[in-house]
């Protein structure tokens, strides 16, 4: 017997080769980074305006200037705007599926929901392009007559087409599912005796929610909402479609205009020179830089939760 | 005296016709008041008779059943239209694509490029944008897999106790949440600019492989992690290498779970449009060959017909849309026949 189960060459060849496609993991998230870094540099030596702060974006031009405050605005306004609509309802339609739904078509329910995450980005766009935005007239001349003291639901220019308010919900239907379907694990994670021993007491179902689901499922929640906000900022086509892609900062978001990173990488795109080409990169570069920063903050979360519940 | 008792210890609760009773008269009132003229549309009406609705039930359920018992009540009615809000997008998105798809939505569409047809007139079709996206997601799919089930066996099969697995776990999940356009950037980064090949099909299949490659990677470990170890310890007690193990004993358990897992990741990427914008040009006439020259894709092609503007080019657009949701749902049926084909004869 010259060898046991783990040293036989065979084991060890195929060792090594799953290894390396791991390690290729590794290797490709760095090379992200590395490439989008290398190809930025050009758009940083030419630049006369500040990258952080300068809101026009002129990189073709000579001189050039350009800077990503006018996209980081757009990126983080239209993000906010989904959360807040799609955080509550979809733990709300987790809750939902998990404790109220009649057992029986539970499951459809949630398949529904999931559907929604099946749904082309581009077709999102094309939907909240041709029937979302003539359709939301009523809604943001309403907003703006009633509740127009206030500077955000203020407009100004009598259109209410192409803003940073309705890319905002269509961004919320589209992270909703994954807000909806992680909260559901976590939910389904929740120990069966705490929600007995709720009710035992004679809680009412809401009130045995309050006391055993959210506070377990707290963490749960937070990492799913941050997943969902971490597609929001990333994405590109739904936003590209529907924003008219103004670089200003307008907190007014009914307003047409705003624009965000990705938008504006697959607008100008075709357009840009080799200094905008740079640029853009660049302004990619930060994107992946938040998005990563976003993920791996709501990935270490479930993972610490993972270890208390063993 | 015990009646009495009996008393105490039931609370008052309102009848289970409340409900229906309530939610009959509330729509009752909602429409009324349209046909009087006080409110003008449909969604107004009906909004505002789930007002009356909301208001009364918790109004009467406190005054009866008393503070917590109403509070619960409202807590379900809310959770109730919060799940239908979030359903009725779906229902809305897939009738206007099927509603206004349909309408070119033909042979010509499933035969002809747009090469010799004008954005301004009907006529023309997605086929150089079908087969540029089969052939893109084909290749996407060919590196993927291999590569994703290898890595997916090393994280389930050769993990135990070691620091790198955890690693590339972690960015594993990471990379699900790289935005599209980011990979897009790294490939034109990388293929097209470092290595010097030219913007084309090929190029664009790269960018989807690393889109797919996360998400074969997570659903085939979960396959991998419902193999039963009992499986693998028999073949081991059979003296057959740990390598063979996992090839003839392993992989056959968990393989209807993970072709599921692929067809999914397809389903996900055939969609993506920002990738293939940035890494291959977009094309108006057939190009069979992924290689070399502009292809085009069903996604860039609903693009380019938005872009044009013209009314039948946006009927063009929502074809290419029906087109494109037809295609998930064929490779999601496609998943589920495959699943059950390949299931475990245990």
């Amino acid at each position: 017997m010259k060898a046991d189960a783990t040293s036989r060459r065979g084991d060890r060849i195929f060792n090594a080769i799953t290894a390396s496609s791991g390690i290729f993991v590794l290797v490709l998230m760095a090379s992200i980074g590395g490439f989008l870094l290398v190809r930025a540099l050009p758009a940083f030596t030419n630049n006369t305006g500040n990258f952080l702060t300068e809101v026009t974006w002129f990189p073709d031009q000579d001189p050039a200037k350009f800077g990503i405050a006018a996209l980081a605005f757009g990126t983080i306004a239209a993000a906010l705007i989904a959360m807040v609509i799609a955080v509550p309802v979809g733990i709300g339609t987790a809750l939902f599926i998990s404790f109220y739904a009649p057992k029986r078509i539970a499951g459809f329910m949630a398949f529904l929901i999931d559907l929604l995450a099946a749904v082309p980005s581009i077709i999102f766009g094309l939907w909240g392009l041709q029937f979302l935005m003539p359709h939301m007239f009523g809604l943001t001349s309403w907003l703006d007559k009633y509740l127009g003291f206030i500077p955000l639901f203020e407009n100004r220019s009598d259109l209410y087409t192409k803003s940073l308010f309705i890319a905002g919900i269509v961004l919320a239907i589209m992270v909703l599912p994954t807000i909806s379907a992680i909260s559901r694990e976590v939910f389904k994670q929740v120990p069966r005796n705490h929600i007995e021993a709720a009710l035992a007491l004679g809680s009412t179902r809401w009130e045995m929610i309050k006391m055993a689901v959210l506070p377990y499922g707290r963490s749960g929640m937070i990492s799913a909402s941050m997943l969902g906000l971490g597609r929001a900022l990333g994405e590109t086509i739904a936003v590209a479609l529907i924003l008219s892609a103004l670089f200003e900062i307008n907190i007014h978001i009914t307003e047409p205009g705003g624009t965000t990173f990705a938008a504006n990488i697959a607008l100008k795109w075709n357009e840009a020179g080799s200094n905008g080409l740079a640029a853009l990169i660049a302004s990619g570069l930060v994107l992946f830089l938040i998005t990563l920063t976003v993920n791996s903050i709501a990935r270490a979360v479930i993972a610490r939760r993972k270890e208390f519940t063993g | 005296m015990s009646r009495k008792n009996t008393a105490g210890l039931t609370r008052p609760t309102l009848p289970k016709s409340f409900v229906s009773i309530l939610t009959v008269l509330s729509i009752a009132i909602g429409f009324g008041l349209k046909q009087v003229g006080a409110v003008t549309t449909l969604p107004m009406a009906l909004m505002l008779a789930a007002l009356i609705y909301v208001v009364t039930q918790t109004g009467v359920s406190f005054a009866v059943e008393g503070k917590r018992f109403a509070f619960d009540r409202l807590a379900t009615t809310s959770l109730y239209a919060l799940f239908l809000a979030a359903a009725a997008p779906l229902f809305s998105l897939l009738w206007e694509v099927i509603s206004r798809g349909y309408k070119v939505f033909d042979a010509t569409f499933f035969s002809y490029s747009m090469k010799s047809a004008s954005p301004l007139r009907p006529g023309g079709g997605a086929y150089h944008a079908i087969l540029g996206t089969l052939e893109q997601v084909g290749i996407a799919t060919l590196i993927a897999v291999p590569v994703g089930v290898l890595c997916a066996l090393y994280l389930v099969e050769y993990s135990a106790g070691k620091r790198l697995p955890k690693a590339v776990s972690f960015f594993v999940d990471v990379m699900t949440g790289v935005p599209s356009v980011v990979t897009g950037l790294f490939i034109f980064t990388s293929v097209v600019l470092t290595l010097g090949l030219e913007r084309s099909g090929f190029a664009a299949a790269l960018a989807l492989t690393i889109l797919m490659m996360p998400v074969v990677i997570r659903t085939s470990e979960e396959m991998l992690r419902l193999v039963p170890n009992d499986l693998r310890e028999a073949s081991y007690a059979l003296g057959i290498p740990k390598w063979k193990t996992i090839i003839k004993v392993v992989l056959p358990t968990a393989i209807s779970g993970i072709i599921t897992g692929v067809m999914l990741a397809v389903a996900r990427v055939a969609g993506e449009t920002a990738p293939l914008l940035l890494t291959t040009f977009l094309s108006q006439s057939i190009n069979a060959n992924p290689f070399k020259g502009p292809q085009a894709a069903l996604p860039t092609f609903v693009w380019d017909q938005i872009a044009s503007g013209t009314d039948p080019s946006m009927d063009r657009a929502w074809s290419g849309a029906l087109t494109l949701i037809l295609l998930v749902v064929l490779f999601y049926g496609l998943a589920k026949l495959i699943a059950r084909y390949y299931a475990p004869k245990v």
